[in-house]
């Protein structure tokens, strides 16, 4: 447990949040993912109770974790997230957002290391843990979280004929096609494993025109066993990125 | 009379009361346009908040040194914590944000204005709702603006909480026709004209009990006679 950002995750159904935060912590084992679900009676709806607890509990967690690393021992508070760090919460639906709303209005200490995205519940989930996974800051994975809300429009853009068209016109450090090897092709693992290596590289990446820092434009593809992939770069390290990426899919990720 | 902690009390069990016989037709009217659990929740939340309130008689010491806001910050959380549902956070934040304009031992008409001034923005910005949506906000507004005027007129308490209930009580009636374009209901669009917002419902009912509370004035004895 590194990522100095955590999830907690805020469903109506025990079993959404827990299957989300599931979801969500395979594809960033580094990252705290807390699923928190159901009524105060356990059946549908949403406990502020549990809320409370768990906030409480993984904001103590990354305490702990940054003491232990050494970099939280700076004269910041107890209980008090590491620099940067804190919690990305995400809800599902109406009473969910409006409680967690709550929390943080009966606890206003809770503002400034606390925060509530704006995102669809499991893709938010997905891109922000594997965001928070590379050891983003807070505000870094909660623009992640908040950009899912995006990404359909995004692919959309991406795979219009005008789109592909003008990104091979603009100044590239290279365009590699590369043919996907593994069985189940770019499924959640893969996906993870590539866009965390791209928002690792810093150059701009994409594959067949989406963001292949984006885990969720990258799984939108679909693209799957023997099909060939456009693999383009911008920015500094381009040709390097482009060649990391080609031989991470070409490597089939371990599964051939 | 200014009202004080007990009227606050009395007006909590009053609304546990009033919840409870009308939570059939909550539920009914929240089964027509919503998920159904509204007369559930809120009973379920206002009998915690009596039972918090039993659990708390037992300890207290001089209930003297209770303010009104001591009252509705108990009423906040418990709802928060019991409710399940929207109206959870929604009325939670109402007396939230009510208790903090009245942490005072007694509340005279002004500050019962500002009481219902700040529910009414507790809600309205929890729900991101405003007038004329079909949600409880269109009694809440209703209240507050019923209420101005009493106070305004140099009313009594009673007066101006006999103005809210009354007002808010309209409003609610008042939604039947309306089309809902905030909350659950407005999934139904058009067809959410011809029944009465739960939510509206249950604000009446709420302020109802607030002015029989003023009204009954202090209990005898048992406070809890009261409710």
């Amino acid at each position: 447990m590194t990522a100095r950002v955590a999830l907690v995750l805020v469903s109506h159904s025990a079993e959404l949040a827990r299957g989300a935060a599931e979801l969500a912590g395979q594809m960033a084992p580094d990252v705290l993912v807390r699923g928190v679900g159901g009524g105060p009676d356990g059946g549908l709806g949403t406990s502020l109770d549990a809320i409370q607890k768990n906030l409480a509990e993984v904001l103590a967690t990354l305490a702990d974790a940054a003491r232990a690393d050494g970099a939280g021992d700076s004269g910041a508070p107890v209980g008090r997230a590491p620099d940067g760090g804190g919690v990305v919460v995400l809800g599902d639906l109406g009473s969910s957002v409006l409680t967690v709303e709550s929390a943080l209005e009966l606890d206003e200490s809770l503002a400034e290391r606390v925060v509530l995205a704006r995102a669809p519940f499991v893709e938010g989930a997905v891109a922000a843990a594997v965001t928070a996974h590379g050891g983003a800051d807070l505000d870094t994975v909660l623009a992640s979280a908040n950009a899912s809300a995006r990404m359909f429009a995004a692919i959309e853009a991406a795979q219009s004929p005008e789109a592909s068209g003008a990104a091979s016109a603009g100044e590239t450090g290279g365009s590699r096609t590369v043919t996907v090897r593994n069985p189940l092709g770019l499924h959640a693992r893969p996906a993870a494993l590539v866009s965390r290596k791209v928002a690792e590289l810093g150059a701009a990446v994409t594959i067949d025109g989406v963001d292949a820092s984006s885990v969720l434009q990258l799984m939108a593809l679909g693209a799957t066993q023997g099909r060939e992939l456009r693999v383009e770069a911008t920015g500094d390290g381009a040709a390097e990125a482009v060649a990391t990426v080609v031989a991470m899919i070409e490597s089939g990720f371990g599964e051939v | 009379m200014a009202l004080d902690a007990d009227w606050a009390e009395r007006w909590v069990r009053r609304t546990a009361d009033a919840i409870a016989d009308a939570k059939d037709e909550l539920t009914e009217l929240d089964r027509q346009i919503g998920d159904g659990d509204h007369g559930e929740n809120m009973h379920r939340g206002f009998r915690a908040v009596v039972a918090r309130f039993d659990d708390a008689a037992a300890e207290r010491g001089t209930p003297d040194e209770r303010t009104v806001g001591d009252v509705l910050k108990l009423v906040a959380t418990t709802l928060m914590s019991t409710v399940g549902g929207a109206s959870g956070p929604l009325y939670g934040t109402a007396y939230l944000r009510a208790a903090k304009v009245s942490g005072r031992p007694q509340i005279d008409p002004p500050a019962v204005v500002a009481v219902l001034e700040a529910a009414l923005e507790g809600v309205a910005s929890r729900g991101k709702a405003t007038v004329g949506e079909k949600t409880m906000v269109d009694a809440w507004q209703a209240a507050v603006d019923a209420a101005e005027a009493a106070a305004r007129g140099g009313g009594s308490e009673v007066d101006v909480l006999r103005a809210a209930a009354e007002a808010a009580d309209k409003a609610a009636t008042g939604t039947i026709p309306m089309v809902a374009t905030k909350g659950r209901a407005s999934y139904l669009g058009e067809r959410s004209a011809g029944h009465e917002d739960p939510g509206a419902r249950s604000t009446a009912l709420v302020l109802g009990a607030a002015m029989a509370a003023a009204l009954a004035g202090p209990a005898p004895a048992d406070p809890r006679s009261a409710a």
